[in-house]
């Protein structure tokens, strides 16, 4: 079980938050073409090694994170706010 | 009853009392302290088993959780349990079990002429054997497989007992109570930290027992003085999991008859530790020889532990078979104890071993092996021969074979928490390498053997945990070397096995590689080595040395297979813990839920959320009469329904406009104050998410709803936009759905209803029209009126602060007297949307385009919105795309399914299907709603809705989908 350390409430169990998915992507601006919002929706990298995902609070604090995960260990480096850029290791 | 073969002194047993239990319904007696294993063992009870596949005879191989023979069902009733271990089952007074795996009885076994048929049982003999003719499986070979083979029985009953999940935090856990775990934890608890120590057997001190004694009671005794150290004995840590997580397993009342009053007979830990001390130990391991599963076939530890622990003798003529000095010492125990001593077969040329064993006056066969042994029910002895020789071999007659081909360090949770594991050359086995989370490894799961050896490695990682201090007092007993030649096979011809449990022989393994599977994850799969209760304890490393040996390779360059939990079985009750029956997820009511009980409704489950359903009268002969009643009541006259279970947002801020404009297809900005809009929701891919009423409160203040099912996912969906992808929006939202209590009153005197009770709003036509919002009281209870409506008649939704919710409905339906007005439940509004043709989650399915359900006119054209991009892609704009109609039997009596297909007459080409049906009031018989290609072009033309399931074909015309008032003008008067 993953632990996580909501800057919010703190460490907290996985089963408290919910995952969301890819941090990396950003959502096109009102004009960009279709393609744009095709590969918001779609592409995804899959990396090994570090990710930054959304994790929501939503058994707590309902914040949505960005949790800085190791995809093979699973190990949690770093939980940012929603609006932080947090730094990803290289490897 | 005599135990013939107890020892006159010695162990952990009180031979001062005396237990009574039956073991295949006939009469035993034990000891406090006693396994049902060393019980049996001294009542001189060889045979317990039947094999899994073969039904070979089976007999206790070892004194643990490694145990792979002795299985038992054990008590019975209700509280019947399949599959225990007998070594690992504490002997109580009235203890019942019974052997597995044998038909008719235990010595007369007729499924055991499957040794015969061995052949055909080879690796992988499900996949071949059984593969044709195909129609033979469910008849002749799954009950033929389920009667031969199959551990033991589940009780088929309800569980009577009770069990708690628990959930703990500790600075430092420490799994296993044997020198090192006692030793780790007695320095890492005089650090001041929590210390938790985790031991699956019922007492502490694992190898201590019958050695030091003296050390194992007085570190018990300082650590039950430390507040700081939790010892949790009969708890198995049964999986390591990130973060150094665990989950274990504590068997609380499983020793006991029945559990006392308020006492759960399992509790089921997650325990979360800062570091993990793994003093796990090591599984002795035997050797593959022909016929090595006979009863009287042990590991040589264990014959020793039932000496130690149990004063119990295995056999009364023992032999040992082992390649490594710390098993003699073990057998020197048994000689000690006064079992015959029939001599020791080593296949090292010289050892220190064989020189102390002559001493002693043993036999010792030096460069030999074991080439098979003999015997039916109970072994007889032991055919000795000298390695490489063929010919001359030597029957040495001995009841008890002692058997060690070294040890395997108990490296499955290290293994589970990542840590790399290594080669170790002296024990010939893989030991925890450097650990990637915050743990460390002792005693002989760290390759260091020997009790005081093992209790300093133990309290050197307990200060390594902790900074504390690793100088204390070190027990003393075996010392003897754990080095082994490497040994795995006696390559004669033979059923040598090396999965006992699951009769999986070397044989087996070695066609596993001819025919492919040389990966040991394939092999394992293939012969299923290891798959069993004991998961390969004691012979998983043998079969990959065969393996390996098969590909030309040595056994540390193929690998083992991955560890996973669980280390040990756990059962089921433990793992549901308290979340079963009602208990299984929470229950919502709604704040009128007691009026409704009162009013005699038969309630349904949406979700979590309890609804009443339907209201039956007394005169109703059947359901449909209670809902036709209902929904008529609504078309002519008015009723009420509890809609309270619709998700409630308050969305609030300057920009609480802008943030809905971008999340629905159609526009807030421009609702007036005090006015109400139907909305809808895409999914950034343009598939529809959600529906529901938004009214504007204040210029910055809206009130959305949701449907029930998606109350949860909206308010997510919500928070995700306005915190990641707009978080400059002044925005704040709450979910208030509990917080509001809501009711619907529809039909033609829904107005001349409310309008006796609603007080401080002008509820005229003129003043309130459709789609109107306004505060009001109701008997002095505040209340938001909304004027919408689902049923298509004329209707509000009063909404309440929960607490009122009872007072506000009685008086509307005290007001509603007069017009004989109705409860209606979720059946009367299913058939009233059918009828009006509003969609609900059948249409909102997850693959519906707000164009399929006829909302296109909806979708926005300017602006930017959640789905807008993808909304107009292609695939989702194909005119060809099912499109929401309307059904109805062409002889309106027949009755329509939900489910079933629509097809041109004649042909069976599905080119649509029924997403839901009803009988209606409005117009006679059964109507439906249904997605279907080319919708808007087929409407007038007819159909057959077929249902294969059924067997049924209804003829059926299509048509528009607001079967009532499709000018929508009702709703307006």
């Amino acid at each position: 079980m993953i632990r996580i350390d909501c800057p919010w409430c703190g460490m907290r169990d996985e089963a408290e938050f919910t995952y969301r998915g890819d941090a990396t992507v950003t959502r096109p601006g009102a004009n960009a073409p279709e393609e744009a919002f095709h590969d918001f929706v779609y592409a995804r990298k899959n990396p090994r090694g570090w990710h930054v995902e959304w994790w929501y609070h939503s058994s707590g604090c309902r914040q949505y994170l960005k949790v800085v995960r190791h995809t093979m260990t699973h190990e949690v480096r770093t939980v940012a706010r929603a609006t932080e850029t947090p730094e990803v290791p290289s490897e | 009853m005599s135990q013939p073969f107890r020892l006159p002194a010695g162990g952990h047993v009180d031979r001062a009392q005396n237990l009574a239990f039956t073991f295949d319904g006939k009469p035993f007696t034990g000891h406090p302290g006693d396994t049902l294993a060393s019980a049996l063992l001294a009542n001189g009870v060889r045979l317990v088993g039947r094999s899994f596949k073969l039904h070979r005879p089976r007999g206790i191989f070892s004194a643990g959780p490694e145990e792979p023979n002795a299985l038992a069902e054990m008590r019975d009733g209700a509280r019947r349990e399949p599959n225990t271990r007998m070594t690992q089952i504490e002997l109580h007074d009235g203890l019942v079990a019974a052997s597995q795996n044998r038909w008719p009885s235990l010595r007369w076994d007729l499924l055991s002429l499957n040794s015969l048929i061995a052949p055909v049982l080879s690796a992988g003999f499900y996949y071949k054997t059984f593969m044709w003719p195909a129609g033979f499986w469910e008849k002749v070979y799954e009950p033929l497989i389920r009667r031969s083979a199959g551990l033991g029985r589940a009780s088929g009953q309800n569980d009577p007992d009770f069990y708690e999940t628990m959930q703990a935090h500790c600075d430092v856990l420490i799994i296993g109570a044997g020198p090192a775990g006692l030793a780790a934890a007695r320095v890492a608890g005089a650090s001041g930290q929590r210390v938790m120590l985790c031991e699956q057997d019922s007492i502490l001190g694992a190898s201590l027992l019958g050695q030091d004694e003296a050390w194992r009671t007085a570190t018990l005794a300082a650590l039950a003085a430390m507040p700081n150290v939790t010892l949790l004995p009969r708890t198995n840590v049964f999986g390591a999991y990130d973060a150094n997580v665990v989950g274990a397993l504590e068997r609380v009342t499983d020793h006991m008859l029945a559990s006392p009053a308020h006492t759960p007979r399992q509790r089921y830990w997650t325990i979360r530790a800062g570091k993990i001390i793994h003093a796990t130990g090591a599984h002795e391991r035997f050797i593959a020889f022909p016929d090595n599963d006979r009863p009287g076939v042990m590991l040589a530890g264990s014959a020793a532990a039932y000496v130690r622990r149990f004063g119990v003798k295995a056999g009364r003529r023992a032999m040992l078979f082992a390649n490594n000095d710390a098993a003699f010492e073990d057998f020197f125990t048994l000689q000690d104890a006064g079992i015959g001593i029939a001599g020791i077969v080593d296949p090292r040329t010289d050892s220190a071993g064989a020189e102390a064993a002559r001493a002693r006056g043993i036999t010792v066969w030096a460069d030999s092996q074991v080439i098979g042994t003999a015997g039916t029910l109970a072994l007889q002895g032991a055919r000795v021969a000298r390695r490489g020789s063929s010919g001359t071999d030597t029957l040495v007659a001995a009841d008890l074979l002692c058997v060690s081909g070294g040890i395997n360090p108990a490296v499955q949770l290290a293994s589970q928490s990542r840590t790399p594991v290594e080669w170790n050359e002296r024990l010939q086995s893989w030991v925890p390498g450097t650990p990637i989370l915050p743990q460390f490894a002792a005693g002989s799961v760290n390759a260091v053997t020997g009790i005081a050896a093992a209790a300093a490695d133990g309290a050197r990682a307990g200060a390594a945990a902790t900074g504390g201090d690793a100088a204390i007092s070190l027990p003393t007993g075996a010392v003897a070397d754990a080095t082994v030649l490497p040994f795995w096979e006696v390559s004669v011809k033979g059923k040598s096995f090396v999965d006992i449990q699951d009769d999986v022989t070397a044989d087996d393994i070695r066609l596993a590689a001819r025919e492919g599977y040389k990966h040991i994850e394939h092999a394992k799969r293939y012969t299923t080595h290891t798959m069993g209760t004991d998961q390969g304890k004691s012979g998983g490393l043998i079969g990959a040395a065969v393996l390996a040996a098969a590909r030309g390779e040595r056994v540390q360059d193929i690998g083992m297979p991955t560890f996973r939990p669980f280390t040990q079985p756990v059962t089921w009750g433990a793992i549901a813990g308290p979340n079963i029956g009602k208990h299984f997820e929470p229950t919502r009511l709604t704040a009128l839920h007691d009026w409704h009980v009162r009013r005699g409704a038969e309630f349904m489950d949406t979700g979590a959320w309890v609804r009443p359903g339907l209201y039956p009268a007394p005169a109703d002969s059947d359901a449909w009469d209670t809902v036709l009643r209902e929904a008529r009541a609504v078309r002519r006259s008015v009723g009420i329904c509890d809609v309270s279970t619709l998700g409630k947002i308050d969305v609030q801020g300057k920009d609480a406009a802008v943030f809905l404009d971008r999340l629905y297809t159609n526009t807030f900005s421009t609702l007036p104050i005090g006015r109400a809009r139907y909305g809808l929701m895409l999914r950034e891919d343009g598939i529809i998410f959600d529906d529901g009423t938004t009214s504007r409160l204040a210029e910055d203040h809206f009130f959305v709803t949701t449907t029930t099912a998606n109350a949860g996912p909206v308010m997510q969906h919500m928070e995700f936009y306005l915190q990641t992808v707009w978080p400059d929006l002044d925005v704040t939202l709450a979910s208030v759905t509990d917080q509001w209590a809501a009711m619907s009153i529809a039909g033609p005197n829904a107005r001349a209803t409310i309008q006796k009770v609603v007080e401080g709003l002008d509820l005229s036509n003129e003043a309130f029209p459709f789609m109107a919002v306004g505060d009001a009281t109701v008997k002095g209870c505040p209340v938001r009126v909304f004027r919408i409506s689902f049923s298509g008649e004329m209707a509000y939704e009063i909404a309440t602060p929960a607490g009122f919710a009872e007072t506000v409905w009685q008086a509307v339906i005290d007001a509603g007297e007069a017009f004989r007005i109705e409860p209606y439940g979720l059946e009367a509004l299913g058939l009233l949307r059918i009828e009006k043709g509003h969609v609900a989650g059948s249409e909102l399915n997850g693959t519906t385009t707000a164009s399929d359900l006829g909302l296109g006119k909806m979708i926005k054209k300017r602006g930017d919105f959640v789905g807008r991009a993808l909304a107009s892609r292609p695939g989702l704009t194909d005119p060809g795309r099912p499109h929401l109609v309307g059904i109805r039997s062409v002889s309106r009596g027949e009755q329509i399914r939900a489910g079933s297909h629509l097809v041109e007459t004649g042909t069976t080409l599905s080119l649509g299907w029924i997403t839901g049906v009803t009988r209606a009031v409005e117009l006679d018989g059964w109507i439906g709603l249904a997605l279907l290609e080319g919708g808007e072009a087929r409407k007038g033309t007819r159909m057959t809705a077929t249902s294969p399931l059924h067997g049924e074909s209804v003829e059926v015309e299509i048509l528009s989908p607001h079967f009532v008032d499709p000018e929508n003008a009702r709703v307006r008067v």
